[in-house]
């Protein structure tokens, strides 16, 4: 038996019904043009989520003043400034803590030359940019001697800097805060939007002295609107937790029995959830996808069963001038593994383009790899045997006598 | 995969002692109705020899062509192949029989459609292993002994019955086969078509000493051969020399 000739024999039975095989490897072609789309759908989402989260910065907390209430009436959370600066600085010397930022925040007018842009402006300490995982596009962050002196010095979101400055470098030049000169220190480097969809390189950050005293001033001086906590390792994040409660309920002098006076939200344990449910996205969707792969191969069977009965007298011939069964088994198996790889080659190309095409039309972020790729041929092969074999089995049991005269 | 050795110069080609042949069918009850079609066939035929198997429809010469060409097995008795229990073999070797040493040629050709007439005779090599380009240089070669040269690339369907008869006695012969077996050659053939088709197999066992098994029911066609053999009823009732 020579198996190059064999495969030609298959591939000439394809080529003698053109219509059959085309729309039988259409089906494939669905299939699979389904499947690579929705994988790269999926895994797009994936990665675009895990890079928000490592934008976000690892083993972080948030801590927000909490709901208080006041003679019967309830307060929202942050309603009342019960954090302050030093209960950041506390918090920082706890053991299971790396470093913590105190944030005072407030919207304010910018002005440089004739442009003006409304925008948040941050009021922070200098570990906020290692703690946020912020990296300088140009000129540096703050530093700590600029928080003691208070000093009027900016680092620009660059959507701000973008929009006060366009194409002019805005390292060294003078913005007015609220009326007051600032000296731009640097330019950070654009995160996109955050897990919850606002875009944080539309921002301002200066030093949280210069804030409190000339930009956003307060009521209470002191208090903060957050703070972010940074935990040592990931794996001591529960035990983190309890020591920042147990701490501020002592600071705060909150009863036993009373409820905390603020809230700390484990920003991992959020990005997790995200990360999960893009990954359960992308299996619901590959698995939808491989149900028309199915469709398909059962298409496939379907067609070379009505191949087989249709062409009961040649095998006949076949077997009479000296073809054995196994001839005859591989024969028909390729003709449905050539139908099935040539179907998955072709949607392969088609899931890519059209890949490329959503990523155009509705600027999703689109990943396709070499796995999924291995992986849709792989399955199409996979299809091809499991669905070709059963006709192949049947067409090369036929009993010679009996097929040589079927009419 | 081990195939018996088979030479012309072994003796008996073909040996069949008290061959028998049943067919079970089922009926509308669901009963099994057993028809036996063979009964104690006994039949030696040795190398070289042109034999005519003649009878009625019904009369079980078809079953036994089956027989002798491997492509059935006998319910009882038992059929040596040039010295070999037929029985005995497994399907791959009987595949490798029919391939190697035995050539068929059916009353309905059996070509293979949409393909070339060329492609048709040198099928039976792809089946042997050889390569396509040897196959069809060989073939070639073949359809230049049956005169079909300059209907090499034609499919079965542009010759005509007499051409494409030719283009199934090639194939038969590709392999070098020392038996051709023919059930009812001529049948679908004018009668001087018949003719020359039957003066090409008696080139053939004359020349090449290939022992021709052939069935016929008209007289005119057995008369080519040189020994007849009368089936009634799956019994052999005439088993004897042509005289003329």
């Amino acid at each position: 038996m020579n198996l190059f000739a064999i495969f030609g024999e298959a591939l000439r039975a394809l080529r003698q019904n053109r219509m059959r095989t085309a729309l039988t490897m259409l089906g494939m072609i669905i299939g699979v043009a389904a499947v690579v789309l929705m994988l790269s759908i999926g895994e797009g989402a994936r990665t675009k989520i895990n890079e928000t989260i490592a934008a976000m910065g690892s083993n972080l907390f948030i801590v927000v003043p909490g709901a208080t209430s006041s003679g019967g009436f309830s307060f929202g959370s942050g309603s009342v400034r019960t954090l302050t600066i030093s209960d950041a600085y506390a918090i920082a010397e706890l053991p299971s803590i790396n470093a913590t930022a105190p944030v005072v925040s407030g919207t304010v007018q910018l002005n440089y030359a004739a442009k003006n842009w409304s925008t948040i402006v941050t009021g922070t300490t200098a570990n906020y940019f290692e703690i946020g995982n912020w990296k300088m596009e140009a000129g540096a962050a703050f530093t700590e001697s600029d928080l003691r002196s208070a000093a009027r010095v900016v680092v620009l979101g660059s959507v701000t800097a973008k929009n006060l400055f366009g194409d002019e470098d805005p390292v060294g030049k003078t913005l007015r805060i609220t009326n007051r000169p600032f000296q731009v220190a640097g330019v950070l480097m654009a995160k996109g939007q955050s897990l919850t969809g606002r875009d944080q390189d539309d921002t301002v950050v200066i030093p949280i002295t210069t804030s409190e005293r000339q930009v956003t001033g307060s009521q209470f001086p002191g208090s903060i609107r957050y703070m972010l906590v940074q935990g040592k390792s990931a794996t001591e994040m529960d035990i983190a937790e309890i020591e920042i409660t147990q701490l501020l309920r002592q600071r705060h002098r909150i009863a036993k029995g009373k409820e905390n006076d603020f809230t700390v939200r484990n920003l991992t344990a959020i990005a997790d959830v995200a990360t999960d449910a893009a990954k359960v996205m992308s299996i619901v969707l590959g698995a939808i996808a491989s149900v028309s792969l199915l469709v398909g191969g059962i298409g496939i069977m379907n067609i070379m069963l009505v191949s087989v009965t249709e062409r009961t007298r040649e095998i006949g011939i076949r077997m009479a001038i000296g073809a054995n069964q196994r001839a005859i088994l591989v024969q028909f198996l390729l003709e449905a593994m050539m139908i099935c790889i040539l179907g998955g080659l072709i949607g392969l190309l088609i899931g890519i383009g059209g890949a490329w095409l959503v990523s155009q039309a509705a600027d999703m972020l689109i990943v396709i790899t070499l796995g999924m790729v291995g992986l849709a041929f792989l399955f199409a092969s996979a299809v091809g045997i499991f669905f070709g074999f059963y006709p192949a089995k049947k067409a090369a049991s036929l009993n010679p006598v009996d097929a040589l005269r079927y009419e | 995969m081990t195939a018996p050795e088979i030479t012309r110069t072994s003796n008996p080609l073909i040996q069949i002692n008290n061959l028998c042949k049943n067919y079970s069918l089922q009926d509308a009850n669901g009963k099994t109705i057993t028809n036996q079609v063979l009964f104690d066939v006994n039949l030696t035929i040795n190398p070289g020899e042109f034999v005519t198997i003649m009878g009625h429809s019904g009369s079980g010469k078809s079953t036994l062509m089956n027989i002798l060409g491997c492509l059935d097995i006998p319910t009882s008795g038992s059929y040596w192949l040039a010295g070999k229990n037929v029985a005995t073999l497994s399907s791959n070797e009987l595949a490798r029989i029919r391939n190697q040493h035995i050539g068929f040629v059916f009353q309905g050709f059996n070509l293979l459609k949409r393909m070339t007439a060329l492609d048709n005779v040198a099928t039976p090599l792809l089946y042997a292993g050889i390569n396509r380009t040897l196959s069809r240089k060989r073939a070639l070669e073949l359809l230049r002994q049956t005169g079909l040269e300059n209907f090499a690339l034609h499919q079965p369907n542009q010759l005509s019955g007499g051409q494409q008869q030719r283009v199934a006695i090639s194939r038969a012969l590709i392999n070098n086969p020392p038996l051709i077996l023919a059930d009812e050659p001529t049948g679908n053939l004018d009668s001087q078509t018949s003719n020359e088709i039957m003066l090409l197999f008696q080139k053939l066992n004359r020349d090449q000493g290939i022992t021709i098994v052939l069935v016929t029911h008209e007289d005119d066609i057995a008369a080519y051969a040189k020994r007849l053999i009368r089936l009634k009823d799956g019994r052999v009732i005439v088993d004897k020399n042509n005289t003329n």
